[in-house]
């Protein structure tokens, strides 16, 4: 089963667009993969290192307009934009992470939404690099290749799902592989006892920066995908409703655990979408506050650790 | 001068319910440990409630107001006693999330229930402005500034004068000795939720008003709050004071003076400011309730 299962999910994964006929379901898949790759970087935060970040959609909103504005204004090729967003959203978590990883607890949380916030408003207030609340338009669709050589455009929906489907595949192995590593343990001992963890030589501040840089590249990179996906950016990338559904997502999948974000993710993607049916935003929403209120009184840890401990009992007890 | 004048005044009248909301919120963290993202809805749902008083109900203007406080201060304590008892004990952040859960789910019940159109309140007050030398003043904001600093004195007598007072600030000081000196630790709680809750509802019955209220007017509130405990210092009750006074002249002069769009972002470059450069809040010598 543990060798038969990630190959069949591989499988299944790899092969949605040839049965899944309905353009929208694989829409849904896209918007569910890009929020898989921020679920995976804010668990890297929240889950590993203990850390509250409430304002990681400063970085999404970083990647998007950085990738938006390169193809836009200078008619930088979309991968370059992906790179450069990457790299800027990067730059931005090491100066934010810098300069607030001093604090902790209530104190860290308010400087991450204070950020998140100031962002926002330049994003609403500077007119001529972002065109303000009206955003910007026409971001080209994601392409691939070199100019001249060749050029592959990603303008159908299974293409951009493969995209996002790598993307978000790189980001769950860089996130397995960091975890597992030296740092991860480093990450882990932090979250559990930051005097006991630096007594034994582990730079926290150094450690916290780190996971602070990752985690902001990886939203970057999500933040691109978007923009080149949807082909609009506008300032509602900062809207605080994106990082609660982040939050939600790794909390209700199981912070702390790779796969927790991911089914998180899936989860809360593909739930808007079926009550979208039947009920308006507000009801969405209403029921979103409920929710995180039942799993935090009923399901504190997740669904994926939830899962694991009924697994070990019942094997511990047959 | 005239014109910073009446910016410094205008900012104080702004500034007295920042006070009460800022009041409202360090006493929940201070005593009961728990940010409270939820303070902005308690905003929300005063001015609402002055609105469904007068609108619907058809009460007297000061009746409504009344009604408003009364409305947030039960639905305050039940939020305490159903959410927040239960979870006594636990981690900082699980109490911040089911804040939040608290915030998103009330600022969306408000818009099912009023719809996302603004809507004004009436008042009794005459609109001609009061001339006092160079600055002119509105009979309204000059009974909304009067108001506050009654609440805000009451507050204050509240804390530092009454038996309810003491044991407050003994919860605030240790939980666990203050509970083994026979102080109702539950009951300070719900006392203190509902108390905090009903200042945010006094805030937004009296700023209603002078603004529009509409189901998202929360979200700036509850920024100003936080930054107003944030210059006091989380816990600082003379802190909160002086920091909403101080914050609404700041943002009168920013608006005034540097570019109205950048107004809200004062507050958060007070958070980031104060929390990097002096984390304990302005006028701390040390964290207490008082």
């Amino acid at each position: 089963m543990k060798r038969i299962g990630p190959g069949l999910l591989a499988i299944v994964l790899l092969t949605v667009p040839l049965w899944v006929g309905n353009p929208y379901y694989v829409h849904v898949l896209i918007m569910a993969g890009i929020f898989a790759i921020l679920a995976l970087s804010l668990n890297l935060l929240l889950g590993y290192t203990g850390l509250l970040s409430l304002g990681h959609t400063a970085f999404f909103g970083i990647g998007a307009y950085t990738s938006a504005l390169l193809a836009l204004r200078l008619d930088w090729p979309p991968w370059v934009g992906f790179l450069a967003a990457v790299l800027v959203a990067g730059l931005a978590g090491y100066g934010i992470g810098k300069v607030s990883l001093r604090l902790r607890g209530a104190y860290f949380v308010l400087v991450t939404i204070s950020f998140a916030g100031v962002i926002y408003l330049v994003s609403v207030n500077w007119m001529e690099l972002t065109n303000g609340p009206l955003g910007l338009p026409d971001v080209p669709p994601f392409s691939l290749g070199l100019p001249g050589l060749f050029e592959l455009s990603i303008r159908t929906k299974p293409a951009a799902y493969y995209l996002v489907l790598a993307v978000a595949g790189a980001a769950y192995f860089l996130c397995h592989r960091l975890v597992r590593s030296r740092i991860g343990r480093g990450f882990i001992a932090l979250r559990e006892n930051e005097a006991l963890a630096e007594s034994v030589g582990i730079n926290g501040t150094r450690y916290l920066v780190l996971a602070a840089v990752v985690s902001a590249a990886m939203a970057g990179a999500a933040g691109s995908l978007y923009a080149h996906y949807t082909r609009f950016v506008s300032p509602e990338v900062f809207l605080f409703t994106y990082t609660v559904t982040m939050v939600i997502m790794v909390v209700a999948g199981g912070k702390g655990t790779l796969v927790g974000p991911v089914l998180g993710a899936f989860l809360f993607t593909a739930l808007p979408e079926a009550l979208r049916a039947v009920t308006s935003w507000q009801w969405q929403m209403l029921l979103y506050g409920v929710f995180l209120i039942l799993t935090v009184f009923f399901l504190p840890k997740g669904v994926i650790p939830t899962i694991e401990t009924w697994l070990r009992e019942r094997r511990a007890s047959p | 001068m005239e014109t910073f004048l009446q910016h410094v005044v205008n900012g104080l009248i702004l500034g007295g319910t920042y006070a009460l909301l800022g009041i409202g919120l360090t006493l929940i963290f201070g005593i009961m440990n728990v940010v409270n993202f939820a303070h902005g809805e308690f905003y929300t749902l005063g001015a609402y409630g002055a609105f469904l008083f007068l609108s619907l109900l058809d009460t007297n203007f000061f009746v409504a107001l009344l009604g408003a406080i009364a409305l947030g201060i039960l639905l305050g304590g039940a939020c305490e006693r159903l959410l927040l008892r239960p979870l006594l004990g636990e981690s900082i952040e699980t109490t911040m999330l089911v804040m939040i859960a608290v915030w998103i789910a009330m600022q969306n019940a408000e818009l099912l229930a009023w719809g996302g159109v603004a809507q004004s309140i009436d008042h009794p007050f005459p609109q001609a402005p009061l001339i006092l030398g160079p600055i002119s003043v509105a009979p309204l904001r000059l009974f909304v500034f009067g108001t506050a600093v009654l609440l805000i004195l009451g507050a204050h007598l509240l804390i530092h004068r009454t038996r309810l007072g003491k044991a407050m600030r003994a919860t605030f000081q240790d939980r666990e000795t203050a509970a083994l000196m026979g102080v109702d630790i539950h009951g300070i709680h719900t006392l203190t939720f509902a108390f905090g809750s009903g200042l945010a509802a006094a805030a937004g019955t009296l700023l209603g008003p002078i603004f529009v209220v509409y189901p998202s007017m929360g979200d700036l509130a509850a920024l100003k709050a936080f930054s107003v405990v944030i210059l006091g210092g989380l816990g600082n009750f003379a802190g909160a004071t002086l920091g909403g006074l101080l914050l609404g002249i700041a943002e009168e002069l920013g608006a005034g003076y540097v570019s109205s769009g950048y107004r809200d972002a004062v507050g958060f470059a007070i958070i980031i400011l104060v929390l990097l450069l002096r984390p304990s809040g302005l006028f701390a010598r040390a964290e207490r309730v008082g």
